[in-house]
């Protein structure tokens, strides 16, 4: 019984410095962070959001189904998946190479890549687009020419996967190149002191090293990719069915007031958006899994 | 195998690296590469390993040019300062890298890959880590895999930086004498870098003491410890008493008092001259000999004790001497007394 009666009063020091340990701020400064961030999270983050569903689904599902089924709506999705599918894997190319070249190597120029490398972020996404009509318009650069060999880049497919590649540039470059610097030669070095040759020592030393940052860069890049709006949006002439990906397919359906119809077809945008940051977050927990996996079996 | 550098050049932009340097490396021998941080000697380093392309001169293995071979094909064994283990491998595919890698019809067998990297874990006695990942490894654990890394692919040279560097002291000790014990076992070339005169003079069959770019001295522990050829290797090679002075006829006169010593340098030339802490005597101020100073502190621990004292003039130039405690205690030494110093022995250098 004794030992019983004991025990709280043992427990009791340990609650109270679990309740105001040293290191933390007063209760009501963290009450106060907490609540401005999810005020703020709520009112303009989660809100416009829920205002998207609510009002996609406001004349019932049937319209709402109308919407994504109607052939403009399927082509446009088509066109999206596929200016993805395109600008995903060059930029996954690009921004390797890119990363690899500015970490690894002293080279002439190197300030001036880096900064390269940024200016898709830096410059409007409508400059951009003003860029490919200047150079691929009718009356731009290369125009007469293509015209004369009956080549379409602008207001077709071309052009907008041009606009696309352009803008989700940095993603992947950006993610790699700090974790790279990070890491060091020294790895590499090893490796083709042990015999490796250039392509194995990059596949099996320098990628495995960073490829969650990788898998991160390139779920960047696709997310972009498939909501990029203004750089598109200059390129791509607006023909229904040919040359709208969904962001400009929802904006053509607003300005006709069909707001049901744009809201689905926000929604199913929304949904391709919030499916990224779900395997985003399951491939950083699988890293964070790994990571522990590897530092903790001591 | 033995290596050869000849009249080899590098500079880092406005730095030199290395200022026209030659060496060999007898083959089976284990040779130290001595000196302070930027004197070149990692970068000599990798330069016999082929990491850094010299900007002139040749490196020689057994006798032939090796300048053009890539570092792929010079079959050294590297180990780097940091390890550089990959990070996402086990230990048993850290070790087996280097036999995967080789060209299919060279590359043995799994069974073969696996045998034979066991037998290294054994040997460097880690056997039992087969299975971790790297940074599951205290620091001595890691520098044994990378070396066992690195003798995976039978390396005709085994080159290693710091390898010693980033340990503690004690684990530092135990490794060093294991090294030795390895070298002995193998019998491969080695060379190693290090900054450490100690570590240099217990390890080493040879050591290369390197400044600025370029060779001071070579030789056997005991020869470079007792007969330094320059005053910076006197100097990098344990604690040291400086005295200026001029060479007279029976020896040098330091101020007021005269060393005596048979210099082999004319007289009337301006000289350093050198005496380790054990070969200094103290003797009392009223003695006629020595160079006066003043006791600062005496630390008398083991079965030596170590005396600190101030010289005269300004600024003070400080002095060690190492002394049987007995002696030290017959002195009656306390801080504050003036004393005289006696060196046993002295090496004398001629002022640049």
């Amino acid at each position: 019984m004794d030992a019983v009666a004991a025990l709280p009063a043992l427990e009791l020091p340990a609650r109270r410095a679990a309740v105001r340990p040293v290191t933390t701020e007063p209760a009501w400064v963290r009450r106060t962070l907490i609540a401005l961030a999810l005020a703020f999270f709520g009112l303009f983050l989660l809100l416009p959001l829920l205002a998207v569903f609510v009002e996609a689904l406001r004349k019932g599902w049937a319209v709402y189904l109308a919407a994504l089924v109607e052939p403009d709506a399927l082509a446009a999705l088509k066109l999206t998946l596929l200016a993805a599918a395109i600008a995903v894997p060059l930029n996954l190319v690009f921004g390797v190479a890119a990363a690899w070249a500015i970490a690894k190597f002293s080279f002439r120029g190197k300030a001036l890549l880096l900064t390269l490398i940024d200016l898709p972020f830096s410059v409007s996404p409508v400059v951009a687009g003003l860029g490919l009509v200047l150079l691929f318009g009718g009356s731009g650069w290369f125009g007469a020419w293509l015209a004369a060999h009956e080549v379409k880049i602008l207001f077709a497919v071309p052009g907008i996967v041009l606009a696309t590649v352009f803008v989700t540039f940095p993603f992947v470059a950006r993610e790699l190149v700090p974790l790279m610097q990070a890491q060091g030669r020294e790895e590499e070095e090893a490796a083709v002191v042990l015999g490796a040759s250039g392509w194995r020592t990059f596949w099996h030393v320098t990628l495995p090293n960073v490829k969650w940052g990788l898998l991160y860069g390139v779920i960047l890049t696709n997310a972009r990719a498939m909501g990029e709006f203004g750089a598109v949006s200059v390129v791509s002439g607006h023909i229904r069915g040919q040359t709208t990906t969904l962001p400009l397919h929802v904006e053509i359906l607003y300005n006709e007031y069909q707001f049901s119809a744009a809201f689905a077809v926000a929604s199913l945008l929304a949904l391709l958006a919030l499916v990224t940051l779900v395997v985003k977050h399951a491939i950083e927990r699988r890293g964070d899994f790994a990571a522990l996996r590897r530092g903790s079996r001591t | 195998m033995s290596i050869e550098v000849r009249h080899i050049c590098k500079r880092f932009g406005a730095f030199t690296a290395l200022d026209d340097v030659s060496l060999a490396f007898p083959d089976g021998e284990l040779v130290a590469l001595l000196g302070p941080s930027g004197c070149g000697k990692t970068t000599l380093l990798r330069v016999i390993a082929g990491l850094e392309q010299s900007d002139s001169g040749q490196v020689l293995f057994d006798g032939e040019d090796a300048s053009d071979t890539h570092v792929r094909e010079r079959r050294v064994g590297f180990v780097f300062q940091h390890y550089a283990l990959f990070r996402h491998m086990s230990v048993f595919d850290n070790v087996a890298f280097g036999l995967r890698m080789k060209p299919r019809r060279e590359r043995p067998s799994e069974a073969e890959i696996r045998r034979r990297v066991m037998a290294l874990l054994e040997l460097v006695q880690l056997d039992w880590l087969a299975d971790r990942f790297p940074s599951q490894l205290s620091g001595g654990q890691r520098q044994r895999i990378a070396l066992a890394r690195a003798l995976a692919v039978e390396p005709k040279v085994l080159l290693l930086d710091e390898p010693f560097g980033a340990l503690d002291a004690k684990v530092r000790k135990e490794l060093r004498r294991w090294l030795r014990r390895l070298h002995d076992e193998l019998h491969v070339t080695s060379i190693f870098v290090t900054h450490d005169q100690e570590e240099a003079l217990e390890v080493a069959d040879r050591v290369v003491l390197m400044h600025r770019g370029r060779v001071e001295q070579v030789g056997s522990p005991e020869e470079v410890y007792h007969h330094p050829a320059t005053p910076f290797v006197y100097d990098f090679l344990g604690s040291v008493n400086r005295f200026e002075g001029r060479v007279e006829e029976s020896g040098v006169r330091v101020g007021e008092a005269l060393l005596l010593h048979e210099a082999p340098l004319p007289a009337g030339e301006a000289v350093i001259a050198f005496a380790r802490p054990f070969e200094l005597d103290i003797v009392p101020a009223e003695s006629d000999r020595g160079v006066p100073a003043r006791v600062a502190r005496i630390l008398a621990f083991g079965a030596s004790a170590r005396v600190e004292l101030d010289g005269e003039g300004e600024p003070a130039r400080r002095f060690e001497v190492e002394l049987p405690r007995e002696r030290c205690t017959a002195l009656g030494l306390t801080p504050g007394q003036p004393v005289r110093l006696v060196p046993a022995r002295l090496r004398v250098f001629a002022v640049e």
